[in-house]
């Protein structure tokens, strides 16, 4: 199991690499001076030729690269262009907020997508399932800066109920939380759904109810721990993906979320911000991807003995 | 052994109702089993077997599955007319069922330990430790070290998981138990050691069992009963020695005649012409007229009748009704 992680670990390497390459050459190969953004349009030629020395960006591509890689190992990521910060206190700033919006995302969608999922398998065709499912499509479709404008303007402009703005205090979390938690919910209900009925006509579950387990305890202990290997998948990949920042709900909602600071650093041209947060968004991702595969080991153990291997 | 009666069915009818058709699984059967007794129920893929086997256990997956009519008696109380409840406390206690494919049958994410535990615990009133401890000891009944209580299903062989099936069946003392081609899916020598160790315990425990297979060769080892099963009835039932002596149904007859003989030299096998009917658009009359060698018009129009040509040996062929005149010989 620990050889397991490690070796996972290692392959992060690789990852990050081929990940910061990609977006280094895009940074790149876009219009736009960072020395002319940094000094204004008015400031004079011989001033941002300076600069432009100063900070090496006349130097060729790959020399450009292969300094911020060796500058990263050593744990420099270099300051914005814009703030003159350090980028990753900045996004070390930013990522509790992004931590939190997701975390209360996906327990929303956690809470809501297993259970419904569960009693749409049991009662396949039922009215019930019908409803989930088509509440599962809605979730799924609707586009979640649709969503968040709609709740805003429902509950934060008609109602006044809630904030729409900024992260104040707790409640400032409910709105953009129900917005990331639908789509999420949605997708984790319907795959719930399918992985329960799949699982509920196997072998094994015939065998429980000829040993006369009740139906409650076939479903709930015999079924569900069973039909879960696939929904810790979904689960993972969510919030994996919503701890990257949900870059657009953190825009509507204005949420001081990582995912709003690697858009205003691309807008602005800012490459080392932009590079150090695609470099934390990919650790984030592939640790929470780690994270699941371990958990499945825990649920499943032949997926354990696999490891040991 | 006591000529007690335990289960005895009447007429029973399973249908599978679905858009594509009435799938007619099992078409008006009787048996009867007395305590202690082993019956084999043979017959080819889809004669009705396992529903027979599953609507003892109340178990027909319903919708589409459904009882149609009939009457399963199981120590004088009718089991189509209980509450679930009241049913679910005599599956795996009174009733248990071995399942056809081991490497299926068992939760893979739940030790054996705890499979065998869970049937104990919600039939017997024993706590998780105690039922933990009878778990073991039915391992060690099944041939498997207690050491092994904690392991996975999938640390274990195929007759290992039966042997597991097994101990979960056997766990409560079931007054029946019934198999549903419990050694199919393994390989020979272990068949053997599976039948033996079913026989032991069989005997020991005083269980009578229903035994579902299509190997003739099974029967004559385990049975003192058979019952053939062909499109959903029972077509023809006798003891063994009266089935394996004097087999009189023309299918019943078929299926002797398809095992090759060891004595002969054979190049081909000699199956029985035809295929087994749709089940969802059965032949009228007799429904293996179709495929029988003695068959003529009157078995395409009229159903035959249960006859009992000898003391226990009934045969539904209308031959024996006096209505066709063939002499029917191996």
């Amino acid at each position: 199991m620990h050889k397991y992680i490690f070796r996972r670990l290692l392959l992060l390497i690789p990852v990050l690499l081929g990940v910061t390459f990609i977006v280094f050459t895009i940074m790149s190969f876009t219009p736009g001076d960072p020395a002319q953004l940094m000094l204004g349009e008015s400031a004079p030629p011989e001033a941002v030729e300076q600069l432009r020395a100063e900070m090496g960006l006349d130097d060729p591509f790959i020399v450009q690269y292969l300094r911020f890689v060796g500058n990263a190992i050593k744990g420099d990521f270099g300051r914005s262009y814009t703030t003159k910060r350090e980028v990753f206190s900045e996004i070390f700033a930013r990522f509790p907020n992004t931590l939190i919006l997701a975390a209360v995302g996906v327990a929303i969608a956690v809470a809501i997508g297993i259970p419904v999922g569960i009693i749409s398998a049991t009662r396949q065709y039922s009215l019930i399932d019908s409803i989930s499912m088509i509440g599962a499509l809605l979730g799924v479709s609707m586009p979640n800066f649709w969503l968040g404008l709609m709740l805003i303007l429902v509950f934060s402009v008609g109602l006044g109920w809630l904030p729409f703005a900024g992260f104040e205090s707790a409640k400032s979390i409910i709105l953009p939380a129900i917005t990331l938690g639908t789509g999420a919910a949605a997708i984790i209900t319907r795959m719930t759904r399918s992985s329960m009925l799949e699982v509920i006509r196997q072998d094994y579950i015939r065998t429980a109810r000829a040993k006369g387990v009740s139906e409650k305890k076939v479903v709930n202990k015999h079924a569900l721990k069973n039909a879960l290997i696939p929904v810790i998948t979904v689960v993972g990949l969510q919030f994996g993906y919503l701890l990257g920042g949900a870059v657009l709900t953190e825009t509507v909602f204005s949420w001081p979320g990582v995912g709003r600071l690697l858009v205003e650093a691309i807008r602005q041209k800012d490459t080392p911000t932009v590079l150090a947060s695609v470099v934390f968004m990919a650790t984030t991702f592939s640790f929470v991807n780690l994270l699941v595969d371990i958990l499945y080991a825990y649920v499943d153990p032949r997926i354990k003995s696999q490891y040991s291997k | 052994m006591s000529k007690k009666e335990l289960l005895k069915i009447e007429d029973l009818s399973i249908y599978y109702i679905t858009e594509d058709g009435t799938v007619k699984a099992v078409n008006g059967i009787d048996i009867k089993l007395n305590k202690g007794e082993t019956l084999g129920l043979v017959g080819e893929t889809g004669a009705g077997k396992t529903t027979t086997a599953l609507g003892i256990m109340r178990l027909i997956p319903n919708p589409p599955g459904k009882i149609m009519s009939g009457k399963i008696e199981f120590e004088g109380k009718d089991l189509l007319n209980i509450p679930e409840e009241e049913m679910r406390m005599i599956r795996g206690n009174k009733i248990s069922m071995i399942f056809q494919d081991p490497m299926t049958s068992l939760n893979p994410v739940m030790t054996v330990g705890e499979q065998i535990a869970e049937v104990i615990e919600i039939h017997q009133d024993l706590n998780k430790q105690e039922a933990m401890k009878k778990a073991e000891e039915m391992l060690e009944l099944v041939g498997i070290p207690a050491a092994r209580v904690n392991d996975y299903p999938h640390q274990f062989s195929g007759g290992m998981k039966q042997r597991v099936v097994i101990a979960i069946s056997l766990a409560c003392n079931p007054q029946l138990l019934i198999a549903d081609e419990p050694t199919t899916a393994l390989d020979v020598t272990i068949q053997a050691q599976v039948l033996d160790l079913m026989n032991n315990l069989k005997e020991e425990f005083n269980t009578a069992m229903i035994l579902i297979t299509h190997d003739l060769g099974v029967v004559s080892e385990v049975c003192d009963k058979v019952a053939i099963m062909y499109a959903g009835e029972i077509v023809e039932a006798a003891s063994l020695k009266q089935l394996f002596e004097n087999p009189r149904h023309p299918y019943t007859l078929g299926l002797f005649g398809s095992i090759p003989n060891l004595d002969e030299e054979v190049d081909r096998l000699k199956p029985i012409t035809g295929l087994m009917p749709d089940p969802t658009n059965l032949p009228t009359g007799c429904k293996f007229h179709p495929r029988c060698p003695y068959g003529t018009d009157i078995c395409a129009k009229q159903e035959p009748k249960a006859i009992e040509i000898e003391d226990g040996h009934k045969v539904k062929c209308l031959i024996y009704e006096g209505l066709v005149d063939a002499e029917v010989k191996r």
